[in-house]
């Protein structure tokens, strides 16, 4: 079963990563405004659904911490406590732990047990400290009835003397397969049974008849009176590990007393309509009120439907969870078709006469339709970077409660969407910078009080898009960044020399240069230098770019340009040989026609261009990349600019600019020095594109020299 | 042209299904009969554009474009150092599924001719021939006789690493 089971994990693990993520979000929330029903549901929800996953998957240590934090929420949600910053604080930290323990499961990797089992202990301690106060007035089973008024806010639940011994009613049916899986419900009957005084009557509905009866499925449900002394908390407890396709619903039956009233009401929302239906049956047959009945655990359309119920808060309304590979097939398959379509485009163009109108018509609606088509299912790759920010707000609160400070954050265009694939690897570069500006960048309040800013710092992230790259902005009101002592302390390592004098811009680009930091202190925040030629370098990996703007005590902007899309990018053809390569246009300087005149060869090795006023490295492509059908006919040169300045590829030709859809080598090939990927023309022919940096290191430990034609 | 090699192919294939044994498809390579597993071969097409790839083995003759996914072509004749010959309207391109590693690759194997499609029963493949430190068998995994004619049976996983570039076969001359 577990083989079964494992290829879900995969989307159990999505889920909880976002239920965390969305508890984490809620608790910040919380810190501010605790009394907020809806927040506190949802922190409730979410630990719910991870212990219910989690044990379903069998990770019982997640399904055990989490529940402990249920218990808590739930006597949130029953007004039993505050959501104070203390509880909070310590259900941030197990959240903490939650994640340690998912990203463990993950890997298959044992978890910290040391860690979990203390917070584990922190929580049972929290949850022993207090739950007197009211909970002695009301009641054992009053925290269920008082969670739905919580919920309604309008229902008034009239006191009722709880003291004595309660009856339920119990419908009961286990899924038919429960079991194969060793989930047998005599177990839990006579569980039941221990509880108090028990009546079980079988439901025989659904039983077949011997032939074709399967002795491994079940088909038996139950009806169940039961009278205890115990809570209904408890008696739930007991349905807990049920398969999801399992039937309970649990009604607490008590007998008229005042001029009590049927609260279906109180149903409506909670419980699915069906089971309004059979507690309203159930009322009629029984002369009974019922009080509160609730299917313990809710199928599975009904957590569908709990999870569409929550405040849409920055997701669309409503989305299907869809592998990437299978979007990416979906993509190669629109390339294809885009390929396709554009050779029909030019077979059309031949077609004599009448004939050709028509088929031009139709052949430049397919092309309308294919290029929309295309649009559209990019657009499927394209996340809100909401997803990338929603970790931040937690990790400047630790931050500024580590660091003494205060920080308002503030976000701006989180919905601006950008490719998944860039999206995953922004995060970690935009969490370090925004933890460099609380750490480095933000004052401490009695430093901002002195210089006449107001006590709490500001940091602000701004996302949008710029022609076709999506700009973040990390904005500081801190104390920016001093030239001067960057500038010294870059003198002090021999990074500048020592009477050089330096633009601000050059200044700040020594921020990014490895093993630089200007902290006096190393903190385990920041400090030790080692991050910020890793953002840039990780950010110049995607493509883009980042720039610093500083004024000193005015604060900082970190501004980081990505482009949209991995998947695509806007390319020069350029022919070499008989081949054609592409070039990413974003690194294309200029291109000039070549002037054998101003070729000069250093040693009889290294070939340098003139270039105006400026001296390049000139790489001839086809002899670096010993292609067998070199054509030694170059005659265009294109500047480029990459790691160590700016170099001239030589080239034959060049051709059109076009976007190109980037596709792996490595996926059934190796990779390939000086070759980024490869892409599929209009002809249906393979292109390969270059990689700048690559062709440039490449061209440095590879011997070769330009041949000059004849 | 590439159609009717597919055809071919697919009518032997249905010929021998319902025999008993793997079934193999074998090609020409310079005048001998090689074999590979059938279950690994994906499609048979004509030889048409391959893209060049820098700084690569001779025998990796670039990549192709097989619907939308790019695949490497090894070319088995230089693989195996039986010396080049002029690609002509036979050659034919066999793409297979490989594994090296935890890793599946499509490649494409470049060879001579397709040929037939055979049953032979596991227990009638002899072992790789030994000769010694003249010839590295490791790509071969067995020999087989078929009507009276001698078939090599080809190690595909092997050839794999052609491509991931593990491959430490010793370079055959002829």
């Amino acid at each position: 079963m577990s083989e079964d089971l494992s290829e879900f994990h995969e989307v159990f693990f999505e889920e909880a990563d976002e239920l965390v993520e969305s508890m984490e979000a809620e608790l910040l929330d919380m810190l501010t405004d605790p009394d907020d029903p809806e927040r506190i549901n949802t922190v409730f929800r979410a630990a719910h659904s991870i212990k219910g996953g989690s044990a379903t998957f069998g990770f019982s240590a997640v399904a055990e911490l989490t529940h402990v934090m249920e218990t808590l929420m739930d006597e949130v949600r029953d007004g039993l406590r505050r959501a104070e910053s203390d509880l909070v604080d310590l259900l941030l930290k197990a959240t903490d732990c939650l994640k340690s323990m998912l990203d463990a499961a993950k890997e298959d990797a044992p978890h910290d047990e040391d860690a979990v089992a203390a917070v584990k202990t922190e929580l049972e301690a929290m949850l022993a400290a207090k739950s007197e106060p009211e909970s002695e007035a009301e009641g054992e089973s009053e925290p269920q009835v008082a969670n739905e008024a919580a919920v309604q806010t309008e229902v008034h639940q009239p006191t009722e003397d709880l003291s004595s011994t309660q009856s339920y009613k119990i419908s009961f049916k286990a899924a038919p397969g429960s079991l194969k899986t060793a989930n047998d419900p005599l177990s839990i009957l006579s569980e039941l049974d221990k509880l108090g005084d028990l009546e079980v009557e079988p439901n025989l509905d659904d039983l077949p008849v011997l032939a074709d009866m399967d002795p491994e499925v079940l088909y038996l449900g139950w009806k169940i009176r039961l009278t205890t002394n115990s809570s209904q908390q408890e008696i739930e407890s007991l349905f807990e590990w049920l398969d999801e396709a399992s039937e309970v619903i649990l009604e607490r039956v008590t007998w008229p007393t005042s001029n009590q009233e049927t609260s279906d009401k109180t149903n409506a929302q909670e419980a699915e309509s069906e089971d309004v239906k059979t507690s309203e049956a159930a009322t009629a047959q029984t002369n009974q009120t019922v009080e509160a009945a609730k299917p313990l655990k809710p199928k599975a359309p009904q957590i569908e439907k709990e999870e569409t119920k929550k405040p849409p808060k920055n997701t669309a309304t409503s989305s299907i969870r869809v592998g990437i590979d299978k979007i990416d097939k979906l993509i190669n398959l629109v390339g294809e078709l885009v390929i396709t379509q554009s050779m029909l485009t030019e077979e059309g163009s031949k077609l004599p006469g009448e004939i050709a109108e028509q088929m031009q018509e139709g052949l430049s609606q397919l092309q309308r339709y294919t290029r929309e088509l295309q649009e559209n299912v990019m657009q499927i790759r394209m996340v809100p970077i909401s997803n990338a920010f929603n970790r931040l707000p937690r990790m400047i609160h630790d931050l500024t409660s580590k660091l003494g400070k205060k920080v308002e954050l503030k976000m701006f265009g989180e919905q601006t969407e950008l490719d998944k694939t860039v999206l995953e690897s922004i995060g970690d570069p935009l969490v370090h910078l925004v933890r460099n500006a609380v750490d480095h960048g933000i004052e401490l309040p009695e430093q901002r009080v002195a210089e006449g800013k107001p006590e709490q710092g500001s940091l602000e992230l701004h996302a949008y898009h710029e022609s076709g790259n999506i700009i973040i902005e990390i904005i500081d009101d801190g104390a920016g960044i001093d030239t001067q002592r960057v500038l010294s302390k870059a003198k002090e390592k021999g990074l500048v020399g020592k009477d050089e004098q330096l633009e601000d811009k050059e200044v700040f680009d020594l921020l990014f240069h490895p093993g630089f930091s200007t902290a006096n202190e190393v903190s385990d925040v920041s400090g030790r230098g080692v991050g910020m030629d890793v953002v840039r370098r990780n950010i110049q990996s995607l493509g883009g770019n980042v720039e610093v703007e500083s004024k000193l005590s005015k604060g900082s902007v970190f501004r980081i340009s990505l482009p949209l899309t991995l998947a695509i990018i806007d390319g020069q053809l350029v022919r070499v040989g008989a081949q054609t390569f592409v070039m990413p246009l974003t690194s294309i300087v200029e291109s000039i026609q070549l002037d054998r005149e101003n070729i000069s060869v250093v040693a009889g090795k290294g070939t340098l261009y003139r270039l105006r006023n400026e001296y390049l490295p000139l790489v001839q492509l086809a002899n670096l990349f010993k292609l067998s059908k070199a054509s030694n006919q170059e005659g265009m040169i294109v500047v480029v600019e990459c790691d160590g300045g700016k170099i001239g590829l030589l080239v034959d030709d060049l051709q059109a600019q076009q976007q190109v859809v980037i596709k792996s080598l490595e996926a059934n090939y190796r990779s390939v020095n000086g070759i980024s990927g490869a892409t599929i023309l209009g002809d249906g022919t393979v292109a390969l594109i270059l990689d700048i940096d690559g062709i440039n290191k490449l061209a440095k430990t590879v011997a070769h020299s330009i041949t000059q034609a004849a | 042209m590439q159609n009717e090699i597919e055809g071919n192919a697919a009518l032997d294939v249905q010929r021998s299904v319902d025999q008993d044994g793997d079934q193999y498809l074998t090609f020409m390579l310079s005048g001998e009969e090689y074999g590979i597993d059938i279950l690994r071969v994906q499609e048979i097409k004509g030889l048409e554009s391959v893209t060049e790839i820098p700084n690569t083995p001779e025998y990796v003759l670039g990549v192709i474009n097989l619907r939308g996914t790019v695949i490497p072509v090894v070319d088995l004749r230089l693989r195996f150092g039986l010396g080049s010959l002029e690609y002509n309207n036979l050659t034919v391109v066999i793409v297979v599924k490989v594994n090296a590693g935890d890793k599946d690759y499509t490649i494409g194997l470049v060879v001579d001719t397709v040929s037939d499609v055979y049953n032979i029963e596991t227990d009638s493949i002899s072992g790789a021939p030994d000769f010694g430190t003249n010839v590295d068998t490791s790509f071969i995994s067995g020999i087989a006789t078929v009507n009276e004619k001698m078939v090599i049976v080809l190690d595909v996983d092997f050839l794999a690493l052609s491509v991931t570039g593990n491959d430490n076969l010793k370079d055959v001359q002829t």
